[in-house]
């Protein structure tokens, strides 16, 4: 059973935060796919009139419309995650841990996302500056990240995946698109593997499957 | 001197989207060209506003920077009626439009790329089919081609065994045709129109040509793009990044016939812009 609408453009890292979340929770949705390029379709009246600021993905559920890619994550751990850990609001400082990387991972979107639709689809942005704040947020995940591989940690926050990585890892592993290869990234690209090896792992283009981790290995 | 033999083909440089909303400022062959007008009237010219043919066909504008353009291609499927006409954008990729064309005609890459769609494993042979060039046309062909693939098109409900032609119309225009799910008796057109900006960076306007009454619209345009964009990332990291078009530099396999004639036929031509090769 469909548990809630994504209304969906299938380029956009944005979007697939949340078709990523789904799908590491197991939760089946129908998609409406929007045409954000060429076509400007997210500026159409419909879409307007669903969500006033024309951005996407829009996730509908009953009476529910959330325009905000962090509180669809938030969302969709509250009311699918059984086990409470992808978003661990009983524990004040995990919790305040993981708005601090939802903030963050806004940020991605604003230099890496922007860098990113610049480079392929030729959006118009103010390159000079957004490429400037993609070079310095990847540089600070990258210390963040080999901050906690010091102390022996995969994860953003805490001991287990959150949707603080869901939240940033689409635009962090994206950035290649854009000319920000990882290979001076040695602290993201193992987290980036990490993620990448979740059970029920979806990929999208750019982001490619791990083949080598198939279950049949057999020899020969 | 390698741009001398581009100069004289027609490269896209504009669709229908691009000209409704003004102005297009981009870059054909290291040149700055402005694209404008109506689809009826397009317009091109240079920074100095002098101006160079313009024509609309095929969802796109066409110009050509050289004194002795030769004829553009025909594309016959885009007239016949029943099809749905499907521009697609502009995508930018940093590589050489040959590189982007010769990805587009390689089938064994489905399974690796396009999984799931395109191609699956463990069916990742490629069996035995023909590639040559028809001095006739002056065209490079591929045909006999079978592949299994879980999801050829928008429009298919299972996987299946798909067909495919493909065709060079020229050096940086292939058009592909292939088995099309809902109607079997005909085959669905699928082209890229590649803009070279320099030798190592393209613009690709993918068209389709196809028979689905089916599929919405924006569901039409997200399955080719993002077939497309599964291709960027692999096309962004190939070494050398131009083309080589002398056989030492890649060894190719037999799945890579229709390769080895594309290489042959821009070699033959001298079509060397975004090539390397030791006869430039």
């Amino acid at each position: 059973m469909t548990q809630f609408t994504l209304y969906d453009y299938v380029l956009s890292g944005n979007c697939y935060k949340i078709r990523l979340m789904a799908g590491l929770l197991g939760v089946a949705y129908y998609t409406v796919p929007v045409d954000f390029y060429p076509g400007h379709e997210h500026r159409s009246e419909p879409m307007l009139a669903l969500n006033p600021s024309g951005t996407l993905p829009v996730l509908v559920a009953d009476d529910l419309v959330l325009s905000e890619t962090q509180s669809m994550l938030g969302w969709l751990a509250t009311t699918f995650d059984r086990s409470g850990t992808w978003y661990p609001v009983s524990d004040a400082n995990l919790h305040a841990q993981v708005l601090q990387w939802l903030g963050f991972s806004a940020r991605l979107t604003a230099s890496v996302g922007a860098a990113r639709l610049n480079a392929m689809l030729d959006w118009p942005v103010d390159v000079r500056a957004v490429r400037a704040a993609s070079r310095k947020d990847l540089d600070e995940l990258e210390l963040l990240l080999t901050d906690r591989v010091f102390s022996g940690r995969t994860w953003l926050v805490g001991e287990g995946p959150t949707i603080a990585d869901i939240a940033c890892f689409p635009y962090a592993a994206l950035s290649p698109d854009a000319g920000f290869e990882h290979d001076g990234y040695p602290a993201i690209r193992n987290w980036l593997y990490a993620v990448r090896s979740l059970p029920g792992f979806v990929t999208m283009p750019g982001i490619h499957p791990l083949h080598e981790l198939r279950e049949d290995t057999h020899d020969g | 001197m390698s741009r001398e033999y581009a100069l004289n083909d027609w490269y896209a440089v504009g669709d229908a989207q691009t000209l409704a909303r003004g102005p297009r400022r981009t870059v054909l062959l290291e040149q700055e060209v402005i694209v404008s007008g109506t689809t009826d009237h397009p317009k091109v010219v240079d920074a100095e506003g002098a101006a160079y043919p313009a024509t609309f066909k095929y969802g796109h504008v066409w110009t050509s920077l050289g004194d002795a353009p030769r004829p553009l291609f025909n594309i016959p499927e885009a007239d016949e009626p029943g099809r749905r006409l499907v521009p697609c954008g502009v995508v930018r990729v940093k590589c050489s439009p040959l590189r982007a064309v010769e990805n587009f005609l390689d089938i064994a890459h489905f399974p690796f790329v396009h999984t799931g769609i395109l191609g699956s494993e463990p069916h990742t042979e490629v069996a035995p089919y023909k590639a040559e060039i028809r001095d006739d046309v002056d065209e490079v062909w591929a045909t006999k081609i079978s592949f299994y693939q879980p999801q050829a098109a928008k429009s298919a409900e299972a996987g299946g065994d798909t067909q495919y032609l493909y065709r060079v119309a020229a050096p940086t225009t292939a058009v592909l045709y292939k088995t099309c799910p809902p109607k079997p008796e005909a085959m669905d057109v699928i082209a890229i129109f590649v803009q070279p900006r320099t030798e190592t960076e393209c613009d690709v306007w993918p068209w389709m040509a196809l028979y689905d009454e089916t599929s919405e619209y924006a569901g039409l345009v997200q399955f080719q793009q993002e077939i497309f964009l599964q291709d960027r990332s692999i096309l962004e990291n190939q070494r050398p990044v131009k083309l080589p078009l002398d056989p030492k530099m890649e060894i190719p396999t037999r799945a890579d016939l229709t390769s080895i004639a594309y290489r042959r036929w821009l070699k033959s031509k001298g079509a060397f812009y975004g090539a390397m090769t030791e006869d430039a």
